[in-house]
């Protein structure tokens, strides 16, 4: 294992995922919602949010799928040295983590079932940048409306039409992370 | 700071929690199971709450516990002491002061801003289970969204008392999907459900955390002849005066004399101090006037 996988996990592990973990809770408690992620130094191409995020939420417990650039040495072993997660085909993820590309077609990822629809995978979808403008989204969680710029509008329209099964998304660029459970309803602008 | 980790619980628990937590947040209203853990307290006592409480502080919050609204019940003292040890963290007897709000059975009077989050301590997290004991079967009926028993059960109140007779934990759906144990606040407080601080919903015994995200859609239960009521009893606060809060009926001697009297604690004690009075309230002063003069 060489040097680099042993560096940048948290430094105060209870302190920093309390901090982390309430990000994320606001972000998916208010989809949209832009918030900020730090505390991983995780190795290229994942980014700080996404890394911070995998710190928080994963662990032996949680199967782990990396799509495309994301599934290389670098992340398996920073991965394996600080989280322990398994590295997993789509099928049997709860989490997964990727461009939205390399994500495709999402129908391989497991929606959960009618009895236990939280047995469903949370995908962490890495984006250039995050910005309001583009879809309007509805739902749980959001006043009124607001606005986000996703990658396409059909996907999170079937998954909301799924519910209450579905994938949940997390969005991350650099140090931002916001979120997009099942329940939004996304519009086209 | 004492030598505990952070907020109590081992990080790999605290991270099973937090992922339950976001699933209940994107489902809301179903009660995703978790692994939960034996505290430091019995079960009954908020074990579930304090779990989720524990998995969401930081150091920087600040910390309301309420017991029926209360500050100062033996409920609320130990859980708010527990995480002033454990967590490090403020804690405060004022919901506006407060980040994160612990309630045993009620919601304060007070609306809830963005910032907050609030949590509830729940006994039975299944609202069909007095109709139905057997998990396998109520799992199954909420996956069909098969909620007909309940609709009888609240018809069965008014076949028997004339109205529904149910006056706590009165069943909700949430975003037209789920049907929700409230946990037992008073129906009165139903309505404030939509609010725009995110709600958690931790049960200990029960292995069960569900949540509401803000203004989320919680209607509760009722029929078009019958619409529900956010009853209270029917008395003004005696000692504030108010007649929009939620009331505790005291007994005050054997000779059944009784005042009624806001059972948030923090709302009564603010208007106070901004000069409402209520009539036990003005009369005892009067006659402390009296006695001094």
């Amino acid at each position: 294992m060489n040097a680099e996988a042993l560096r940048g996990g948290f430094g105060d592990a209870p302190v920093e995922a309390a901090y982390a973990f309430r990000a994320a809770m606001n972000a998916m408690a208010r989809p949209g919602t832009v918030e900020t992620l730090k505390g991983a130094q995780p190795p290229a191409p994942v980014s700080v949010a996404a890394g911070t995020l995998l710190l928080t939420l994963c662990d032996p417990d949680t199967p782990l799928h990396l799509a495309g650039d994301y599934d290389c040495d670098a992340v398996r072993a920073w991965i394996s040295f600080h989280i322990g997660a398994r590295i997993v085909a789509p099928e049997n993820a709860m989490f997964a983590l990727g461009t939205w590309d390399a994500l495709a077609p999402l129908s391989r990822f497991a929606i959960g079932t009618a009895e236990y629809p939280d047995r469903s995978a949370t995908l962490i979808v890495e984006r250039e940048r995050l910005e309001q403008g583009g879809m309007t989204l509805f739902g749980p969680g959001i006043k009124d409306s607001t606005t986000m710029v996703l990658p396409e509008s059909k996907a999170f329209q079937m998954n909301a039409m799924l519910f209450p099964l579905g994938l949940d998304f997390f969005f991350t660029s650099g140090d931002q992370l916001a979120a997009l459970p099942r329940t939004t309803k996304v519009e086209a602008a | 700071m004492s030598d505990y980790n952070f907020a109590y619980l081992d990080e790999q628990t605290k991270r099973m929690i937090r992922r339950a937590i976001l699933k209940g947040l994107a489902i809301p209203g179903y009660q995703v199971p978790f692994a939960s853990r034996e505290m430091p307290m019995p079960y009954g006592w908020g074990t579930g709450g304090v779990q989720v409480s524990a998995a969401t502080l930081t150091p920087d919050d600040t910390l309301r516990v309420i017991d029926q609204g209360a500050d100062d019940t033996t409920n609320a003292v130990s859980i708010r002491k527990f995480f002033e040890k454990t967590a490090g963290v403020q804690a405060t007897e004022e919901t506006a002061q407060a980040s994160v709000i612990q309630t045993r059975h009620r919601i304060p009077e007070e609306d809830l801003r963005e910032d907050q989050i609030l949590v509830y301590q729940v006994p039975i997290p299944e609202p069909l289970r007095f109709l139905e004991p057997s998990e396998v079967e109520t799992r199954k009926m909420h996956s069909l969204e098969e909620y007909g028993l309940m609709h009888v059960k609240l018809y069965e109140d008014i076949a028997k008392h004339g109205a529904i007779a149910t006056s706590y934990a009165y069943p909700v759906k949430v975003e037209g999907r789920y049907v929700m144990d409230p946990s037992p606040i008073p129906k009165f407080d139903n309505p404030k459900m939509e609010m725009a601080a995110i709600q958690l919903f931790g049960a200990g015994r029960e292995q069960r955390i569900y949540a509401l995200p803000p203004y989320c859609q919680v209607v509760s239960l009722d029929f078009e002849d019958y619409p529900f009521e956010a009853s209270k009893a029917d008395h003004a606060c005696d000692m504030c005066g108010a007649t929009n809060s939620y009331l505790d009926e005291v007994i005050m001697d054997d000779a059944g004399n009784r005042m009624f009297v806001c059972s948030d604690t923090d709302f009564c004690a603010s208007r106070r101090k901004a000069g409402h009075m209520g009539a036990q309230a003005a009369a005892a002063s009067a006659a402390l006037k009296e006695t001094a003069a």
